[in-house]
């Protein structure tokens, strides 16, 4: 009998679950602010949905009701990924170490 | 572009991703992941555009908007000051959820354009999937809506509690679980359009009961929740990146809150249902006898703290809300040079997120190598001469060690009180958010310095 695509999903869901277990334990707690920015900057990678939404079009109307939600979906994201990055980037860059 | 290299590219930006959090396991490497982060979203919107394929309609509106967000998402990460950055995370933490709640309507809408079948007939694991998604985004948004209102100040920060709030919250709870079996079972939008209208009412109703000191925890919960709200809807979407990342996302909060409970010796739940600070405030009152205090000024400080050969420095939220890191830093400058050996003590939950106060002391250019979590730097309090309390008060309090009947008996603290002398700069004697006295005030070694933080500091540097 075939295996259910969506198991092999789950696969990866569980074993992500366990990789980042592991790798947030790992990250120093002093860069626990950044952490947070970070991931919520590449949980933006739900963009990736927004764009399938956006140009999903069956007639020639590209602003039908199910692609504006897409639209709003990528402002959304968007202010997300730029800004998620940029403050981690900020936040990063003073994390300097002794200049003698 | 093929549906299985697409496929592969996603697990590339997936696997760029985890490089990403690795990177944070150091100061040194943290900059190189950050990047790796960056090229792990390029890869994934470009895959996206070049699978869709579908470059006459619209494209040239996903690019405006993307710049439109872009640019406004630029525009705040340039301009936020540090000590803003709790709201900062909230705000953005509710953008994720609300696009996960559109992505998953416009998925509902239109089935077709994301292969899960056609209106009325959407795929069984597909429509649990998305409603899943569209919940726990919704919650998500409207949850850190409260927080971002409570950590701006334009809601109080104290717990609002009613009675059987928790049987409502548990009513609607299970409500959803209900909805989402019928929705399975009829197909009917006006079903799914209920589901995302109570899990908004449910993120209001499980953040509003907690106060404004458990917001560390209620921050990294909502960094959980976007994590699983992203995984959702990468399962409707059968795609990898969303999948890896949400799983990322959402265990590296739940760890965080987890970090933030044992900080104060408190359950999950016990946070979750709220009001320690409204409950604790009457109890202690009542004792307020006068027990005598000695008090001291700048200059007994600088003197203090000149003549020590070492000085711990234990900054708390107070200091982010007087702004004084830089005058501090330039007050460990001066005592630098005067051969003074200085370090900071950081309390996991100072500030009012994780790491709050590593980023504020770091704005101020303070070498994170000077900085130091509470299990490293607790032994060496019986070895410094004065431990320079500022704007901390309930992570100091040795109460938590000594007296089991005190609420926040058994939390970890700084062994502040083992110093030489201990200097406390604090505005008044009131008690901390836990609502109760703290003991060290009236200890034979403690001096109080009765100022806002940034201006006795400042006040210090100047008679050094």
């Amino acid at each position: 009998m075939e295996i259910d695509p969506f198991i092999f999903r789950l696969s990866i869901f569980i074993l992500s679950i366990f990789v980042g277990y592991y790798v947030v334990w790992s990250v120093t707690p002093s860069l626990h602010t950044p952490l947070m920015s970070v991931t919520n900057a590449i949980s933006s990678v739900i963009i990736v949905g927004a764009i399938i939404a956006a140009l999903a079009s069956s007639t020639e109307n590209i602003f039908e009701i199910s692609n504006i939600f897409g639209f709003l979906a990528i402002i959304l994201a968007a202010v997300n990924i730029f800004g998620g990055f940029l403050v981690t980037q900020r936040m990063l860059q003073m994390y300097k170490k002794k200049k003698k | 572009m093929s549906s299985n290299l697409s496929a592969l590219f996603y697990l590339v930006s997936g696997i760029f991703f985890i490089l990403a959090l690795r990177g944070l396991s150091s100061p040194e490497t943290s900059r190189q992941g950050n990047y790796f982060g960056i090229a792990g979203m390029a890869i994934s919107i470009i895959v996206t555009f070049l699978t869709v394929g579908n470059f006459e309609q619209g494209f040239i509106y996903v690019l405006i908007f993307l710049f439109i967000g872009g640019s406004i998402g630029a525009l705040i990460a340039f301009r936020i000051p540090m000590t803003a950055m709790p709201e900062l995370v909230a705000g953005f933490h509710s953008l994720v959820g609300l696009a996960a709640v559109f992505v998953a309507i416009s998925a509902f809408l239109k089935p077709d354009a994301f292969n899960l079948g056609l209106v009325g007939n959407i795929k069984l694991a597909s429509l649990i999937e998305m409603s899943l998604g569209a919940a726990i985004g919704a919650i998500t948004f409207s949850g850190s809506i409260i927080a971002f209102l409570k950590l701006r100040g334009i809601m109080s920060g104290s717990p609002i509690t009613f009675k059987g709030q928790h049987i409502i919250n548990l009513i609607l709870g299970i409500s959803i679980i209900f909805l989402i079996y019928y929705l399975c079972s009829t197909q009917s939008s006006n079903i799914f359009w209920t589901i995302v209208i109570i899990s908004f009412l449910i993120g209001v109703l499980i953040i509003i009961p907690i106060g404004g000191a458990d917001m560390p925890v209620v921050i990294s919960m909502l960094n959980s929740y976007s994590g699983w709200a992203a995984a959702g809807i990468g399962f409707t979407l059968e795609n990898t990146a969303l999948i890896i990342t949400g799983a990322l996302v959402g265990s590296s909060g739940a760890i965080l809150s987890y970090i933030m409970c044992k900080g104060m010796n408190r359950s999950f739940f016990n946070v979750i249902l709220g009001g320690w600070g409204a409950t604790e405030q009457s109890s202690s009152a009542k004792d307020k006898d006068q027990k005598p205090v000695k008090n001291g000024n700048a200059d007994d400080a600088a003197f203090l703290m000149k003549n020590a050969s070492s000085v711990i420095i234990v900054p708390g939220y107070g200091m982010a809300v007087a702004q004084a890191q830089h005058a501090l830093r330039e007050m460990v400058d001066a005592l630098k040079k005067n051969g003074v050996k200085v370090s900071y003590a950081i309390h996991p939950v100072a500030g009012r997120m994780p790491g709050h106060m590593n980023v504020l002391l770091a704005e101020a250019n303070v070498p994170y190598d000077e900085v130091f979590e509470l299990e490293e730097i607790n032994n060496d309090f019986a070895n410094c001469d004065v431990a320079y309390v500022i704007g901390a008060n309930d992570v100091t309090n040795p109460v938590a060690k000594s007296d089991p009947q005190s609420p926040i008996y058994g939390m970890p603290v700084l062994d502040v009180e083992k110093s030489k002398s201990v200097l406390f700069v604090k505005r008044s004697l009131s008690p901390g958010y836990a609502g109760i006295d703290n003991d060290l005030f009236y200890r034979d070694n403690t001096l109080m310095l009765f100022a806002d933080a940034k201006k006795m500091t400042e006040e210090i540097v100047k008679s050094l």
